[in-house]
């Protein structure tokens, strides 16, 4: 009875290893490099893969995770109430901000009675996983499809308000419509919540 | 010898001194270029258009690196290592024909700064010298890393020297003579050697690519076993002498191999075009150039598709294989000198 020989493979992708002798035409090398130079000349007439970054931008989808925005309702208020959700759910740790108390005459500024005075994400520290987005209550924090540019000074990476709040100017809103999720406008239509009222 | 003599001389010497610089200087960028070419990238292009300054500001970047020297190197050997491996760069240059003659107002001035009758033994003496630049680099650093590089570069070296020596006897054999000046006028026309001599350019050809360790025969900087090899210690510009040395080496490698076997400033049909003297010598020297070119991006095109030879591989094929093949070439040409003297 014969044995039937059986192979393993640990990927779809390993080959078995033999100990085969060359043949003479694979010993003296040169038909083989022959065969490589060739491949390697016909790669001189092909497209190249590298995209010229700052002249080229690559095409990214509309939900991608990028650059953060602190959003404003249509009356152009601050809608962050720094609850400090966002800071929490922040796996990297790097959402800070320190709250205050809204004046009588900031109404207009921002929607509730609290405040974000300082609203600091550190560029280098976040991974862009958009967990801050979602812990978000009021809506007020969105990842756009914007890349954080690259700088010389690691303290320039630590976005403030200036950086991170939407114009007031209603037509250079940005616009975050294509993340809101279905699951997200839901949540707006809850009259449940407070803030929808 | 007259006055005029002493100043064409100088002043062909310093052209050739020039364009051997600038050829090895652009012979980076276009070495990085092709590299990306090959690997479907666009190679160095935002200094200047197409990336024509990178050279200019690689060097700038080197004069400006700090000038480190290991506690415990040897002062003077430590200086000595680049500067010998750029002087042995540029030596050779003299011997080779560069083009035919130019004739001035009825005088002829050689294209070829010396015309020595042993051209072909002063080209070997020189590359058994470009070990020494290597291997005393090395020693100097006092690295082990670097010393294993240089010990390899020396091994290597003059396994590799033998057959090419051997390879080149058989073109000794055959114009019976050294001179290179000689040699380059035998192959007038189309009557290059490499038709005689396939399997000695051959040689001729993996030999020159081991002796200015370049890849596949790069062990003596092979980065992923000995750091940086035999410069792993250098910095600013001596490392880059020794860098730019290696490009120089390849394009005056490559001069030999076009003087050699593919007939210098000979091109096919120089007789019929009817021109004259000077404006044959200026078109076949630019022959020589494009051949030149042909061998430098041949050099390129084998460093960015073979990868390294193993150490004891390429002991082996330079002793067990390269050298018998070679002594088999001297035979047969022997024979077949033979056979037709006596025909």
């Amino acid at each position: 009875m014969t044995e039937e020989k059986k192979t393993y493979t640990f990927t779809t992708r390993s080959k078995v290893v033999s100990n085969k002798k060359m043949t003479f035409m694979e010993k003296i090398y040169f038909p083989a490099i022959i065969k490589g130079m060739l491949i390697t000349f016909s790669h001189l007439f092909k497209k190249k893969t590298t995209i010229q970054y700052p002249e080229v931008k690559r095409n990214i989808a509309e939900i991608y995770r990028g650059k953060h925005v602190l959003k404003r309702d249509d009356e152009g208020r601050e809608r962050c109430t720094a609850c400090g959700l966002c800071a929490l759910s922040c796996p990297a740790e790097a959402i800070t901000m320190i709250a205050a108390e809204r004046k009588a005459d900031e109404m207009h500024l921002y929607r509730e009675e609290k405040y974000a005075k300082v609203y600091e994400i550190n560029m280098l520290r976040c991974i862009f996983c958009g967990l801050c987005e979602e812990a978000c209550p009021k809506e007020a924090i969105f990842l756009t499809n914007e890349i954080v540019p690259s700088n010389y000074e690691r303290e320039n990476f630590i976005y403030g308000k200036d950086k991170l709040v939407e114009p007031m100017d209603k037509d250079k809103r940005i616009d975050i419509s294509k993340r809101q999720t279905t699951a997200v406008l839901e949540f707006k239509k809850d009259k449940n919540q407070s803030h929808n009222n | 010898m007259d006055y005029s003599f002493i100043i064409y001389k100088f002043t062909l010497a310093t052209v050739i001194l020039i364009i051997s610089l600038v050829v090895a200087m652009y012979a980076t960028l276009i070495e990085r270029k092709m590299a990306g070419f090959f690997q479907d990238r666009h190679g160095p292009n935002r200094a200047g258009k197409f990336g024509i300054l990178q050279p200019l500001a690689d060097g700038l970047k080197l004069f400006f690196k700090e000038e480190f020297m290991p506690q415990s190197a040897d002062k003077f050997l430590y200086i000595l290592g680049p500067s010998l491996t750029m002087l042995i760069a540029l030596l050779t240059s003299a011997v080779i024909p560069w083009g035919s003659s130019i004739v001035i107002g009825g005088t002829e001035y050689s294209l070829q700064i010396a015309d020595i009758n042993i051209g072909i033994l002063y080209v070997f003496a020189i590359l058994s010298i470009g070990v020494y630049g290597i291997m005393i680099g090395g020693w100097a650093s006092n690295n082990k890393y670097a010393l294993i590089g240089a010990i390899r570069a020396a091994s290597q070296m003059i396994s590799y020297e033998l057959a090419m020596g051997m390879a080149i006897i058989t073109i000794v054999m055959m114009t019976g003579t050294l001179s290179l000046g000689e040699i380059v006028a035998q192959q007038h026309g189309f009557n290059w050697n490499v038709w005689y001599q396939p399997l000695g350019f051959f040689l001729f050809l993996v030999c020159a690519f081991a002796e200015t360790n370049r890849a596949p025969f790069d062990l003596p900087e092979c980065e992923t076993e000995l750091v940086g090899g035999y410069h792993t210690e250098y910095s600013s510009m001596k490392l880059g002498f020794y860098l730019f040395a290696e490009y120089i080496n390849m394009f005056i490698s490559a001069a030999m191999i076009s003087s050699l076997y593919f007939g210098g400033y000979n091109f096919p049909f120089m007789d019929d075009l009817g021109l004259s003297h000077n404006a044959l010598s200026l078109l076949g020297s630019l022959a020589f150039f494009v051949k030149i070119t042909f061998f430098g991006f041949l050099f390129m095109w084998v460093r960015w598709t073979l990868p390294r030879f193993r150490y004891d591989q390429l002991m082996r094929l330079g002793w067990k294989t390269l050298i018998p093949l070679a002594i088999v070439n001297v035979i047969i040409t022997g024979l077949v000198l033979m056979i037709k003297n006596h025909m």
